[in-house]
C-alpha cells in the first residue's frame, strides 16, 4: 500500500498535470468549492420563493425541489452531458458537466437547509425590522439571511461534504477528479485494487471527517451562544 | 431544429423490454439492499447498546467510514478490491453469477445500514429516561421496557427518517450502473446507445425515477403526520 502511495501520491493530488489536465484531488475540492459558491444564491432564491406567500412563487419552487430530490445525481449528470452543448453551442468538457449538474442538484438540497434556517428565526425579528419601517428585501437582507445563515454554518459544511462525496461520480462522465485518478493508478497495477481503492477511500475519509468535526465543533460553539462574523459563511 | 420528440421509438419492442428489465433490477437492488439495511441497522443498534466501550467504538467507526467515503468509492471497493482477497473459488463463483449485482447490493445495504443504525439510535435517545424508569419501576424486566415501552415509541419517531433513508437508497441504486449491473441508468443508457433517442431515453427514466420516488415521499409525509408522537 505504501508503495502505491509513493509512486502514485502525484497523480492521486494533481492529476496528470503539468502533462496532461489537472485533476486529482486539487480538481475534486475545486469541483466542490466551486459548485457549493454557484449555487449558493439559486439556493437563496429557491428558499425565500418556497416562502414567499405568493402561489405562483411558491409553488413552482417546490415542485422544483421535489422534483429533483427525488431523482439520482446521475440523471443530471447525463441531462446536463447532453442538453449543455445544445444550449452553449459547444462540446462540454467533463469537469464542467460535473459542474453544472452539482449546481442544480446541490441548490435544491442547500436552499431546504436555508429554508430552515429562515424559518428557525423568532418571528419577533421579522416584526421588530417591519415595525422599524423595513421593507421586505431590507428585512431580508439585512436582518433575517444574515442570522439565519450564520446559524446554518454547521449544515453549510455538511453540505461541503455532500458535494465532496458527489464529485467522486466524475468517474462516471470521465471527469478528472481523484476517483478517476485512483481507476487510472489500478488500470496500470491491476493486481492490487484493493489496495488502490483503500488508498482513495482513505483520502476521502481523513478530508470528509476533518470537516465533519469542524461542522460538530462549530455546532457546539454556535449554539452555546452567537457571535463572531456572519461573513465567513461565504467562504465556507 | 429538426428535433421531434417521438418516444415510439424507444418505449417499443426490445427497448421496452430494457426498460421493464431495469426497472426490475433497480427495485430488486433495492429491495435486497433494503432489507441487508434494516438487518444490519438494528445489529448495529443492539451493538450499540452493550454498555462495552470497544463495541461501541467499532459502531462508531462504522458508522463514519460509511457517511465519509462516497457510496461510489464503496461500491468500487466491494466490486473491486474485495474479490481480489476472496479465495479464487469464490472469485470465479462470483464471475459466474452475474456477482456485481450482489456485491452492489452490499456496498448499498451496508453504507444504507450506517444512516438507519443512526436514526433508530436517535429515535430511541428521544424517548425520555423516565419512560423505562417507571417500566422497570413498575415491574418490567430490561427486555420488557425496552420492547413494550420504549421501542415501540422510539420506532413511531424513527419510521419517518427511515423512509427518508429508503428514498436515499432507491435513488443510489443508480451508482450500481458504474460496475455493469443492469439496472435503470444502465439500461437507459443502452437503449440510448443503440437508438439515438438519447432525449427520450432519458425523458423515460427520469419519469420512471420521478414517479417511484415520490411514491416514497408521499409514504414519508403520510407516516409524519400519521406518527407524529405529542411530545409535552
Amino acid at each position: 500500500m505504501l508503495e502505491i502511495l509513493e509512486n502514485n501520491w502525484l497523480l492521486f493530488l494533481v492529476g496528470q498535470y503539468p502533462h496532461g489536465p489537472i485533476g486529482g484531488l486539487t480538481m475534486t475540492l475545486f469541483m466542490a468549492a466551486t459548485a457549493l459558491a454557484l449555487c449558493f444564491p439559486f439556493a437563496i432564491a429557491l428558499a425565500l420563493a418556497r416562502l414567499s406567500p405568493y402561489r405562483w412563487l411558491r409553488l413552482p419552487a417546490t415542485a422544483i425541489v421535489h422534483a429533483v430530490r427525488g431523482l439520482p445525481l446521475i440523471m443530471f449528470i447525463f441531462w446536463t452531458y447532453f442538453v449543455s452543448p445544445l444550449v452553449i453551442g459547444r462540446a462540454v468538457g467533463g469537469v464542467e458537466t460535473l459542474i453544472i449538474a452539482l449546481v442544480v442538484y446541490e441548490a435544491a438540497y442547500l436552499s431546504e437547509i436555508i429554508r430552515a434556517g429562515i424559518e428557525g428565526l423568532p418571528a419577533g425579528q421579522v416584526e421588530a425590522a417591519k415595525s422599524l419601517g423595513l421593507r421586505y428585501w431590507p428585512t431580508t437582507f439585512k436582518v433575517v439571511l444574515p442570522q439565519a445563515l450564520h446559524n446554518m454554518l454547521p449544515s453549510m459544511v455538511s453540505q461541503f461534504v455532500s458535494t465532496i462525496k458527489e464529485t467522486s461520480l466524475g468517474y462516471v462522465i470521465s471527469a478528472h477528479e481523484v476517483t478517476f485518478a485512483a481507476s487510472q493508478v489500478n488500470n496500470v497495477l491491476l493486481t492490487q485494487p484493493f489496495e488502490v481503492y483503500g488508498i482513495l477511500a482513505l483520502t476521502y475519509f481523513v478530508l470528509c471527517f476533518a470537516l465533519t468535526s469542524l461542522a460538530r465543533f462549530i455546532e457546539r460553539r454556535t449554539s452555546s451562544g452567537r457571535g463572531g462574523a456572519p461573513g465567513v459563511i461565504v467562504a465556507a | 431544429m429538426g428535433y421531434v420528440f417521438d418516444l415510439r421509438g424507444v418505449l417499443s419492442g426490445q427497448y421496452l423490454d430494457w426498460f421493464v428489465i431495469g426497472v426490475a433490477t433497480t427495485l430488486a437492488l433495492t429491495c435486497v439492499a433494503w432489507c441487508l439495511a434494516m438487518a444490519m441497522g438494528i445489529i448495529l443498534t443492539l451493538i450499540r447498546m452493550i454498555p462495552l466501550p470497544p463495541l461501541g467504538w467499532f459502531v462508531a467507526l462504522y458508522v463514519e467510514y460509511h457517511r465519509n467515503v462516497p457510496l461510489l468509492v464503496q461500491i468500487l471497493i466491494w466490486y473491486f478490491g474485495v474479490p481480489s482477497l476472496l479465495p479464487r473459488p469464490a472469485r470465479q463463483w462470483i464471475n459466474a453469477h452475474h456477482g456485481e449485482f450482489l456485491l452492489a447490493a452490499i456496498a448499498l445495504g451496508l453504507a444504507s445500514a450506517a444512516y438507519i443504525a443512526e436514526d433508530i439510535r436517535s429515535g430511541i435517545r428521544s424517548i425520555p429516561k423516565a419512560q423505562y424508569e417507571a417500566a422497570r419501576s413498575i415491574g418490567f424486566g430490561y427486555l420488557g421496557a425496552m420492547g413494550y415501552v420504549v421501542l415501540p415509541q422510539a420506532m413511531r419517531i424513527a419510521i419517518p427518517p427511515l423512509i427518508n433513508q429508503t428514498l436515499l437508497l432507491f435513488k443510489n441504486t443508480s451508482l450500481a450502473m458504474a460496475i455493469g449491473v443492469g439496472e435503470l441508468t444502465y439500461r437507459t443508457r443502452e437503449v440510448e446507445s443503440y437508438t439515438f433517442k438519447t432525449f427520450e431515453a432519458f425523458a423515460v427514466a427520469t419519469v420512471i425515477y420521478l414517479l417511484i420516488s415520490f411514491g416514497i415521499m408521499a409514504l414519508g409525509s403520510y407516516s409524519d403526520r400519521r406518527l407524529k408522537l405529542e411530545t409535552r
